[in-house]
């Protein structure tokens, strides 16, 4: 009992990796209908960037801010300089596009940081103890993390005008220039935004699975199961979906088959979980008109 | 009175397709102008062009006095002209508030939104009754409302109005004309119609350019047009 | 010439070439051409499955690995000759594929892409784990002797395994096209578009659809087979979820729908890995994705939609097909 407790709640903390991960998916979704596959790439870039600010002796917060901002820029570099030129082709030549991003960019990380594995400092104190001996503070301190990300990104969306325009933008670029909306710019915005989410997500996962380029890898697609098994249309869902994927690939690997193929077992068990639902568990299915 | 919308010498296409040639009309302020005319005419292309939506254009366009030929849509939107484009286009997936809100999204004066939201509702009320409803779901005279009124929270000096009998029942059209028509009267907004259904359309206007095949064969005041029998029988229809 | 004969002379053009290359290139570049080939086959299923049916595939590298290690068990295991593996390789994964795209037809764009993802995921992982390893040889894999070309003909093995392919190929491409022209081309196609009109139309979307899974599948495994026999080895590692991206990458490249573009696309994935390398071999894979980037903004249809386009053009100049303008038949 003891141990499955443990497990369940180290799933959440990793849950919450993914959670983010998947949230900036859904972010990007959201304003421009593709999914980024480059994005964990992007958080792996963003976390080597901070790396490189502590390692020249920055505090770890002022490193996180300076990050933030530095995705924030980068996604809109991309989004207006890389995606812009080619938003109007097919969709997948443009998912061709975010392949070559993603293959770009960890290779260059790979040649700017080299393959060995670096350490990533925990901003949450080693020694304080919350829940015991089932989570270690930086567990705790990750969900902590995440849910206020999403938190924020929630009240963003619904509450303030800006993010209204970036959802009108993605649903209906032709009425929301009627409107007076910047079309161009709240795609640049959405990919901003979703620079700065996966940057968190990198960071917060850096110190438990160590800095190297592919360390994003296995969580972008962790990532993309959660955002759909919660609705790729639903921040909320694509959140929950990361921590149950979380809980999920925990278990399955310590009382199903081990670490040699829970990636499989977690992923046929997502895929039978959208047979069943076949617009992720809380997706939205939209009335449309034929 | 003078004109708050020329267009003068116009030509429009859609990519190796000319649709308009040498174009010249006039809204007049305050003053409710139709565009009539059959299938394929050009009078959805004519307000496309005017906001310059997805059409190539060349010739000047003067609102208020001011050029906008070229311009970004969303530029010449944010001068005050509110576009009720064909088919709605509503944003389906968002409730009708949220559809309201967006038609204000430029404006910074809050007190006065908040006013033209009452006002909406009151010219509106069944979207008040359905505010929190996804706006996909309502009904097609229902969107239409909704598409009018979230022009006017853009507080509009012109209104474009594309095809908004489309596809509506005839006593439905009568409603939301008495409407158009209050609010042309009582806040003083002009109004670009464009209408295939040439009857309402005359009895709502003050003045009526018949369009075809991307030039105007006749224009003058409604009552005339809508008077005279041959003309009626000739370009309109009935 | 018309434009069928002029087809035609450049299809038999293009035929003495591939007939002919060879006999002119070393034994490690007539691999490499042979790999073309097999890719081809891979892509062209693909393409029928993704490119006119619309159903994103990223896991067909796991059809591509049931074929060859159906043929490397088999070789390994029993009796049965190396050209007799490849139609049952074919069979199994028409099979499989069919069965695969049944529960598939409850998914729609994105989350199909996930479920086969999660197959493309699941192939290295299944293919390692140790209570499969009796069959599948575990980490290191299988290997088995390399086919003898038959001794009436004047070829050395790398040269008959080319043209063993370049037979298996040509009636996989004769069928594809015939089928792609007609009413099954159409239907896939229609069901791609508007799937609730090629319903109401009559068309059963559901055996369509299926079926295109299970042909897609059969190309992918027959290829697999094939790639098994000229490497004469399996292992895991050579069907790592890169090699799924790889042939998306391809048919995209190449042209989507397009029969050509299973060509052009094959030549892209076999050879831009090794020119990257030549260029840079710090960081290959970051000229691998400017050539990927550089590729999607020069030709978005890819190589074969950008032959169309610039034949469209040549045909242009032509006086007699100068463009007259039309009357207005817009929309208002």
């Amino acid at each position: 009992m003891d141990a499955l407790l443990h497990q369940v709640l180290s799933g959440l903390a990793t849950g919450g990796i993914y959670a983010s991960i998947a949230l900036a998916l859904v972010m990007i979704y959201q304003a421009t209908h593709h999914v980024n596959f480059a994005q964990g790439e992007l958080a792996m870039f963003s976390t080597y960037i901070a790396w490189t600010q502590i390692d020249a002796g920055f505090p770890y917060w002022v490193a996180f801010v300076l990050t933030l901002l530095f995705s924030f820029v980068m996604g809109v570099l991309i989004e207006r300089i890389v995606v812009r030129p080619i938003e109007n082709a097919p969709v997948l030549s443009i998912v061709i596009v975010f392949i070559g991003l993603l293959v770009i960019l960890n290779s260059v990380a790979g040649w700017i940081y080299g393959y060995t594995i670096k350490s990533f400092p925990s901003p949450f104190p080693e020694n304080a103890r919350l829940f015991g001996s089932y989570m270690s503070p930086h567990e705790i301190g990750m969900i902590a993390v995440t849910l206020a990300v999403l938190l924020l990104v929630f009240l963003f969306f619904r509450f303030t005008p800006l993010g209204l325009a970036m959802r009108a933008a993605a649903q209906n670029p032709v009425s929301s220039r009627l409107v007076g909306i910047r079309v161009g710019w709240m795609l640049a915005l959405g990919w901003g935004l979703a620079g700065s989410i996966g940057a968190v997500a990198g960071m917060m996962a850096a110190p438990i699975v160590y800095l190297d380029p592919n360390m994003m890898s296995g969580v972008l697609l962790y990532g993309f199961a959660a955002a759909l098994v919660g609705g790729i249309d639903n921040p909320w869902g694509a959140a929950l979906g990361g921590f149950i994927v979380g809980v999920l690939e925990n278990l399955a690997g310590a009382y199903v088959v081990g670490t040699e193929i829970k990636l499989t077992v977690a992923l046929v068990i997502i895929v039978g979980v959208l047979l069943v639902r076949p617009s992720g568990l809380f997706g939205r299915t939209l009335v449309t008109r034929v | 009175m003078p004109a708050i919308l020329e267009t003068r010498a116009l030509d429009a296409g859609y990519g190796p397709t000319q649709v308009l040639n040498a174009l010249s009309i006039a809204v007049e302020e305050g003053g409710i102008t139709a565009l009539l005319g059959a299938n394929g005419a050009g009078k959805t292309t004519t307000l496309r062009s005017i906001c310059n939506m997805l059409v190539h254009a060349s010739g000047e366009i003067r609102f208020a006095g001011e050029r906008i030929d070229g311009r970004a849509t969303e530029d010449i939107v944010r001068l005050g002209i509110g576009h009720v484009p064909d088919g709605r286009g509503t944003f389906t997936g968002l409730s009708v508030e949220e559809n309201l809100r967006l038609g204000a999204y430029t404006r910074r004066d809050r007190d006065a939104v908040a006013a033209d939201y009452e006002r909406v509702y009151g010219h509106f009320p069944r979207l008040r009754e359905r505010k929190r409803q996804q706006a996909g779901t309502l009904s097609g005279g229902e969107q239409q409302m909704l598409a009018i009124a979230r022009a006017l929270m853009l507080r509009p000096k012109l209104l474009l109005l594309d095809e908004p009998s489309f596809g509506l029942a005839p006593i439905l059209v009568q409603e939301i004309f008495a409407i158009l028509r209050a609010i042309n009267r009582d806040e003083h907004v002009s109004m670009l119609l464009v209408e295939q259904n040439a009857n309402m359309a005359l009895q709502l206007a003050d003045h009526a350019y018949l369009l075809e095949t991307g030039r105007i064969v006749m224009h003058g005041p409604a009552s005339v047009i809508g008077g005279d029998e041959s003309v009626r029988r000739a370009y309109l229809g009935y | 010439m018309s434009a069928m004969n002029a087809r035609a002379v450049a299809l038999a053009a293009f035929g003495a070439l591939l007939c002919a290359l060879p006999f002119l290139l070393s034994s490690y570049h007539v691999f490499q051409l042979t790999m073309v080939v097999v890719y081809a086959i891979v892509l062209l299923g693909l393409n029928i499955l993704t490119g006119f049916n619309g159903q994103i595939s990223l896991g067909h590298g796991a059809f591509f690995a049931i074929g060859a290690y159906i043929t490397a068990v088999l070789l390994d295991k029993t009796g049965i000759p190396y050209w007799a593996t490849v139609p049952l390789a074919g069979g199994v994964c028409l099979v499989v594929g069919f069965l695969f795209g049944l529960p598939a037809l409850r998914l729609e764009g994105l989350y199909l892409a996930l479920a086969t993802f999660a197959l493309a995921v699941a192939t290295p992982q299944l293919l390692k784990y140790r209570r499969l390893e009796h069959w599948t040889g575990g980490v290191q894999g299988i290997t088995f002797a390399k086919p003898d070309p038959p001794p009436f003909l004047p070829l050395d093995s790398d040269q008959w395994l080319y043209f063993f392919c370049l037979i298996v190929a040509v009636p996989l491409f004769v069928v594809g096209w015939n089928l792609l022209r007609a009413r099954t081309g159409r239907a896939l196609v229609a069901i791609r578009d508007q799937p609730t009109a090629a319903a109401a139309m009559g068309i059963d979307t559901a055996f369509y659809k299926s079926a295109a899974f299970g042909v897609s599948a059969m190309y992918t495994g027959i290829a697999g087979a094939l790639g098994a026999i000229i490497t004469q080895f399996v292992a895991p590692d050579s069907f790592p979820i890169f090699l799924s991206i790889s042939f998306i990458v391809g048919i995209v490249v190449g042209g989507i729908a397009s029969i050509s573009g299973a060509v052009f696309g094959a030549i892209f994935i076999e050879f831009v890995p090794n020119v990257a390398n030549a260029i840079s071999d710090a960081a290959p894979w970051a000229i691998y994705g400017v050539f990927l980037i550089g590729c999607m903004y020069v030709m978005p249809n890819g190589a074969a939609g950008l032959v169309r386009t610039l034949l469209e053009r040549a045909r242009a100049w032509r006086p007699e097909r100068r463009k007259l303008l039309s009357p207005t038949g817009e929309p208002r």
